[in-house]
């Protein structure tokens, strides 16, 4: 095979699974743009697409200045949620009497729709952004807690032992075998996590808010702008995805060893 | 620091060791182990045995014998239920120091190159110098073999390359006693001949006190200056066997009438107390 032919192929291998998907949400737009026009349902029905692309561009600022409250909520929420995670996994981990209290309590909690709660927080903390914070953190939390702890406890016993014979403390144990081992799990409830954040934000601006795209989403329901409600979720979407992919970025960056994320069979030597 | 630990001897300043004497000495060890239904198994019952300081001993029988459970108590991974280890006159309650392990399985890290896995030893203990031990993990890895893999990552290695990682990680803090747990009993036949050569010669040259668990006859007459053969259910000790063959042994050897002696009895051993079930 020839040197352009392989790049070649290595390039339709690499990017298929991305141009495909554009191909198919283009699909998707063209046909929602053309049911539209055939069949004119009023705009607070059904807006075509192109009413909510116009909607976007004339309005930016607006929907920067939402999406970065909402986000920011999200965010902040996650990074409380990713410690405070972490550190009781561990805890969870390490002592009999945390296993008893905590995770079950963190198992029960988890049962309830954290949604359900937000009007609580919205009485205890108010209206602003603190609320928002307390919702998106208390949403992430379960995932991020709950698979940290079966990632820390799936550690190779072996190798636990391994690290025993060679004198290591406790805390070597748990930064050299333990984490690394729990790495790949961490990141399954930190996927999940962060998109919990998101919705927990929200909610809690659902329930009660004056900044935030749900905000926008909820008023806009009320005066029946439903171009505005589109172009909110389209915000969201993106939004989302980016998260996302930052995360994966991430995950690629730090634990490349993982099976996950080794690719082909191409790298393997014997 | 070398200077040091030779001074703390005391005894024989002039070689690095201490003088020959029972470098590991097993005395009536038991042990049992509840289930999570209550029952009682008993693991190791009366076993006493020694190592002396640079012998090679063997310690086979069947599975489920209680060489692994021999081995971790020994290596203070676990605790027996009566009787004393002593380890270098010191009795067992953690791992002793100046102890190398190899598992029947390599435990290679995957978030660890093939060096940095060697160099593993080092992060859990104080006062080595960063550079001299790559530089001993990096001449370990030719000795074994291996130059030139130092970068790679270990799911890029057959088995056979792995447990030569594993060997030389257990090397890398120049132990005095070298356990091995089945070290070879995960790989092919050919794999296998070839690592009891390399771990022949490893221990000609270093004179360590190696107790090599296995459930591979030939494999431990090759290898040893003593087999202890045990028995299933409880492990405890048949006999004590004296492999009186020349040194450096090459693989030839096991069509010898000699090896074949030693082999043989050992079967006939084995089978007698019911080894080999029909």
């Amino acid at each position: 095979m020839s040197g352009a032919a392989q790049h070649h192929f290595s390039f339709y291998s690499r990017y298929r699974k991305a141009v495909s998907a554009t191909l198919s949400m283009v699909a998707l737009l063209l046909m929602w743009e053309a049911a539209v026009f055939v069949f004119a349902p009023p705009v607070w029905l059904l807006p075509a697409p192109s009413d909510i692309a116009t909607e976007l561009f004339a309005f930016p600022a607006f929907y920067a200045h939402h999406a970065v409250y909402t986000i920011r909520s999200a965010l902040i929420g996650f990074a409380i949620a990713l410690v405070v995670g972490m550190l009781a996994a561990i805890g969870i981990v390490y002592s009999r009497f945390l296993e008893t209290t905590i995770y079950t309590l963190i198992v029960g909690i988890n049962s309830i729709p954290k949604i359900a709660l937000a009007p609580l927080f919205i009485i205890w903390l108010g209206t602003g952004v603190n609320s928002k914070l307390a919702i998106a953190a208390l949403s992430a939390l379960f995932p991020i807690a709950i698979s940290s702890v079966l990632g820390l406890r799936s550690a190779d016993p072996d190798a636990l032992d391994l690290a025993r014979s060679l004198r290591a403390s406790g805390f070597q144990v748990l930064t050299t075998i333990r984490l690394p081992s729990a790495a790949a799990s961490v990141f399954s409830g930190v996927k999940v996590g962060l998109s919990f954040a998101l919705i927990g934000a929200i909610a809690g601006e659902f329930v009660a808010s004056s900044q935030g795209l749900g905000y926008v989403i909820i008023i806009s329901q009320g005066t029946l702008l439903t171009t505005r409600v589109f172009a909110s979720l389209l915000v969201l979407l993106i939004s989302g995805m980016v998260l996302f992919y930052v995360v994966s970025y991430v995950e690629r960056l730090l634990i490349p060893w993982h099976v996950s994320q080794r690719g082909s069979s191409e790298h393997v030597m014997i | 620091m070398a200077q040091k630990t030779s001074s703390q001897r005391g005894l024989h300043p002039a070689s690095d060791r201490p003088i020959t004497r029972d470098y590991v000495c097993v005395s009536d060890v038991s042990k049992t182990y509840q289930t999570p239904r209550n029952e009682t198994i008993e693991a190791l019952s009366h076993v006493s045995l020694t190592l002396t300081t640079g012998e090679f001993l063997s310690v086979v029988g069947p599975s489920g014998c209680g060489k692994s459970t021999l081995l971790k108590c020994i290596a203070g991974l676990s605790a027996p239920t009566s009787g004393l280890i002593t380890v270098n006159g010191r009795p067992v309650k953690e791992p002793p120091p100046k102890m190398g392990i190899v598992f029947q399985r390599d435990i290679l890290l995957d978030w660890l190159n093939i060096v940095d896995n060697v160099l593993l030893p080092i992060r859990y203990t104080r006062g080595h110098n960063p550079e001299t031990a790559r530089q001993s993990a990096m001449r370990l890895l030719d000795t074994i073999g291996l130059a030139g893999f130092e970068h790679n990552h270990p799911w890029e290695l057959s088995g056979g390359m792995r447990q030569r990682v594993a060997i030389c990680r257990s090397l890398l803090l120049e132990p005095d006693l070298l356990l091995m747990d089945e070290p070879f009993g995960a790989l092919d036949a050919l794999t296998r001949d070839e690592l009891n050569l390399v771990l022949q010669r490893i221990w000609l040259r270093d004179e360590k006190s190696v107790l090599f668990i296995t459930h591979s006859i030939q494999e431990a007459v090759f290898l040893s200056d003593r087999v202890v053969v045990m028995s299933p259910g409880p492990g405890r000790i048949l006999e004590m066997l004296e492999i009186d063959l020349p040194r450096p042994r090459e693989l030839e050897i096991r069509e010898t009438p000699e090896f074949g002696r030693y082999s043989s009895h050992i079967r006939a051993l084995l089978e007698r107390h019911g080894a080999f079930r029909r």
